[in-house]
């Protein structure tokens, strides 16, 4: 029964993002000269990682039904963390890491904590764990950024390059482009073989009864808020590696980029369903439309108009072949 | 039990006892919804429960299967006695239960469902290993006879393979008891064919099931013996083979005979108010007919899910029908939303009202001036407050709502008077046609018979009533004619001075052939 068609829900629902893909990515290579050459695809792809790895996160968050404001400031206050670490404590960079990540992780188990065991509705607890780590971001550098300057590797791991090819390694391949793949491959084993993803679609898809199955629903959620906070983290130090600094005041407004990536991809906000392909092919649409749009000289404020337009299409078509399908 | 345990003995021979639940006390708040109970299950048989709409099965099994705890009582559970916290420890323990409404997570595949909670996982307990969970659940699929994908995303299934899925979740535990709470509500006559040959095959396995049900011809057909209970209590087990249906009609229903003759002296039948004809939706209605008089009061009985609510919202535009045609006074109707219906003057009065028919946090005027609001704004937006405080206080007087005032809060009165206040918003909407469901779900005696009491004055000037009502003892003491329902079709029209409870529960569980 399954097999009769490739065109079954679950591959309609991959597909019609995919298929969105490659319709921009003709479309512009058909509009503007400029668009599909070695360096413009490498910066789309580069543009794609910070946006990406928060989606990756936070698809985890809404597969349960819930969703997660704080992942914007989260990020920035995780590499705030890992500037005063490496930069003022003079530690180690693996070290800086692994305090920005823990940073991420601390603040989604505090929202998963409020969520799930005091009950608070996931729009407010995030909403306020936002506004908290936004202040606590600019009270730790001082309102300043924070510069590595003396660690110059630190910006290796978004913008050196461990691949290289052509002529005196004419193209080169970014590292935080790898950094997103391999944290998409983790994300995936993440969902689809171990119980914290098993549970994470059971949650989303009737939480009554998995409560009743006596799965601890309390501790899951909990557990998948912290890990929607650790890639957050890991988003944290791949935007401070790209700019080379801990910028305080950026990041408001990156979760709202990652939902849509994860809404283009064809996960549903109510919960129960996603993967995360559909995610890294959402995160790429919207980055590709961003990149095409500019190439193509239109003003950036039509480029968000534009963008928000295709958000509302995107999840029009996906809502439409979803009722199509009862 | 030693008269229940004799008759046993005669009939199938001595067989092990497997659970003994003795002097089960539970109360919730206002509701004291067990009082001392009785039940025992043995090894092997099929026990049916029944019982009119709340008279405790489902709380009962809720207890046995570790859902609620317990007041007061014992539990006995192949010789000793349990204590179970949550449902996981009676599934460890081999007590499991199959939910009338079913849970589980459509999201999911079959084997997935199966294993909730107990995945397989390797040596490093990280990752979960689908294909040993769907190896067994085929295995278990393959002895139950049962021809099912484990692969398969259970949403996509059809009810009765959700219902085998549960059941052979509830096998894979190695379960003992098996609780089905009204198995057959959403199955197909074959269906139902296939449920009874797994049942048989499980009892002859020695699994104790309880079966839970109203329909009286399958208790007849699938169960060995049969315990009543009524409001709470136990009242009688009786052998299935040597007990006529009409026998357990009477158990259920008690013999009291209540003493309160129809209030409501009506004069006449010759003006309709309301005609439906051919009301049709899928399996919910069913080619629904009746006519609603000026002045009368129309009740509408049946069990839970008979179709009663759902003719009430089609009528109301608060649900899509198929086909049909609703006349209003001689006069054809389209109602496609419920702002047509309340055009034409129908107001609906939901079972929830906490739910759809109040806003809690809100003062009793500002409820009862909700739907017409207009009324008393004026063209530049502003409500005139000081009469919308006026026509409330005369409602208020009117209907006799206990409050302090029009400017209290509804959550703040009690579930009769709130009930009034929702009818005092229909009222002042000009409303002739009131469909009443449930109008005295969660209200305690006393505002009850004040409920009861509107419910005639109204009628007397000159609205017409609908008022679907589970309890039986309202529907006769209240109704002019009654109308029985059962799976979305009318099965019975009974004239109030020839219904009986006995013969509306014979409608009410009158299947189609």
């Amino acid at each position: 029964m399954e097999k009769k068609s490739i065109f079954n829900a679950a591959n309609a629902q991959k597909f019609l993002a995919f298929g969105a893909l490659i319709i921009l990515l003709i479309f512009f290579t058909l509009a503007s000269p400029f668009f599909l050459t070695f360096d413009n695809i490498v910066s789309i792809m580069l543009s794609t990682c910070v946006n990406g790895i928060l989606a990756l996160g936070i698809i985890f968050v809404i597969i349960t039904g819930g969703i997660d404001l704080s992942i914007g400031t989260v990020m920035t206050f995780s590499s705030v963390m890992a500037g005063v670490t490496i930069t003022n404590m003079g530690m180690p960079i693996w070290f800086g890491v692994i305090i920005a990540i823990l940073t991420g992780a601390f603040f989604g188990f505090v929202s998963g904590t409020v969520i799930s065991r005091l009950k608070l509705q996931p729009f407010i607890a995030t909403l306020g764990v936002m506004m908290i780590t936004k202040g606590l971001s600019l009270v730790v550098s001082g309102t300043k950024p924070i510069y590595f300057s003396d660690t110059p590797s630190f910006r290796k791991i978004a913008a050196g390059s461990i691949l290289k090819f052509g002529a005196e390694g004419k193209y080169s391949v970014p590292n935080g482009i790898f950094v997103f793949l391999v944290m998409a491959v983790i994300a995936a084993v993440i969902l689809n073989k171990t119980k914290l993803g098993r549970y994470n679609f059971a949650i989303g898809s009737n939480e009554e009864a998995t409560r009743l199955s006596g799965v601890n629903v309390a501790k899951w959620k909990t557990a998948i808020y912290a890990l929607c906070g650790a890639f957050a983290g890991m988003a944290g130090i791949v935007m401070a590696a790209r700019l080379d600094s801990a910028q305080p005041a950026l990041g408001a407004g990156y979760e709202l980029d990652a939902i849509a990536s994860v809404v283009i991809g064809g996960t549903s906000m109510v919960g129960g369903e996603g993967t995360i392909l559909g995610t890294v092919i959402g995160a790429f649409i919207i980055s590709t439309l961003t990149n095409g749009l500019k190439v193509m000289g239109v003003a950036q404020e039509w480029q968000i108009v534009i963008t928000g337009c295709v958000l509302v299409l995107a999840v029009l078509l996906d809502t439409m072949r979803k009722r199509g399908n009862k | 039990m030693n008269k229940s345990a004799d008759l046993n003995l005669e009939v199938r021979g001595l067989k092990d006892t497997l659970l003994v639940m003795e002097g089960i006390d539970k109360s919730f708040p206002g509701v004291h919804a067990l009082d001392h109970c009785k039940f025992e299950l043995r090894a092997g048989e099929v026990h049916a429960l029944v019982g009119e709409n709340g008279a405790g099965k489902s709380t009962l099994m809720k207890i046995l299967t570790g859902v609620y705890k317990k007041d007061e009582g014992k539990v006995i559970y192949k010789g000793k006695e349990i204590e179970l916290n949550g449902t996981k420890e009676a599934q460890e323990l081999g007590i499991c239960i199959v939910h009338q409404e079913l849970n589980l997570m459509p999201h999911l595949t079959a084997a997935q469902n199966m294993f909730i909670g107990r995945e397989f996982t390797g040596k490093n307990k990280l990752f979960v290993n689908d294909n040993e969970a769907n190896k067994r659940a085929q295995a278990l699929f393959d002895a139950m006879n049962l021809k099912l994908d484990p692969k398969a995303k259970v949403g996509k299934l059809t009810v009765a393979m959700q219902q085998m899925i549960e059941i052979a979740k509830a096998l894979s535990f190695d379960s003992q008891i098996l609780v089905m709470d009204e198995p057959t509500t959403a199955l197909t006559e074959s269906e139902i064919d296939e449920l009874f040959k797994m049942i048989n095959h499980l009892k002859a396995k020695g699994v104790g099931i309880v079966y839970i049900s109203h329909r009286m011809d399958e208790i007849k057909r699938i169960t060995d013996r049969i315990t009543v209970m009524r409001d709470g209590t136990y009242v009688d087990t009786v052998n299935t083979q040597e007990t006529d249906i009409q026998q357990v009609i009477n158990l259920m229903v008690g013999r009291t005979i209540y003493e309160t003759a129809n209030e409501h002296n009506y004069t006449d039948l010759n003006e309709v108010v309301l005609e439906v004809k051919n009301l049709n939706r899928g399996k919910a209605i069913k080619n629904v007919n009746f006519k609603l008089y000026k002045g009368e009061i129309l009740g509408f009985s049946g069990l839970m899910g008979a179709g009663r609510t759902e003719v009430a919202r089609a009528i109301f535009g608060a649900d899509k029908y198929e086909t049909g045609e609703i006349y209003v006074k001689g006069q054809k109707v389209t109602i496609l939303r419920p702002e047509h219906a309340v055009g034409h003057g129908i107001g609906y009065l939901s079972e929830d009202r906490k739910r759809y028919g109040l806003t809690l946090g809100e003062t009793v005027e500002q409820n009862i001036a909700l739907a017409c609001i207009d009324k008393y704004t004026n063209k530049l937006g502003f409500t005139d407050m000081s009469s919308v405080t006026a026509t409330s206080k005369d409602y208020i007087e009117k209907l006799s709502i206990k409050t302090p005032g029009p400017k209290q809060k509804v959550k703040n009165l009690s579930g009769g008077n709130q009930q009034k206040v929702v009818i005092a918003k229909w009222l002042l909407r000009d409303c002739d046609i009131l469909i009443f469901d449930e109008p005295t779900k969660g209200i305690d005696v006393g505002a009850k018979s004040e409920i009861y009491k509107l419910l005639s004055q109204l009628a007397k000037e000159g609205k017409s009533i609908i008022m679907i009502s589970s309890e039986l003892p309202e529907i006769l003491r209240m109704s002019n004619r009654v109308i029985v329902m059962c799976e979305g079709r009318i099965t019975g029209e009974l004239d109030i001075n020839s219904a009986s409870q006995e013969e509306i529960i014979k409608y009410a569980t009158k299947r189609e052939a």
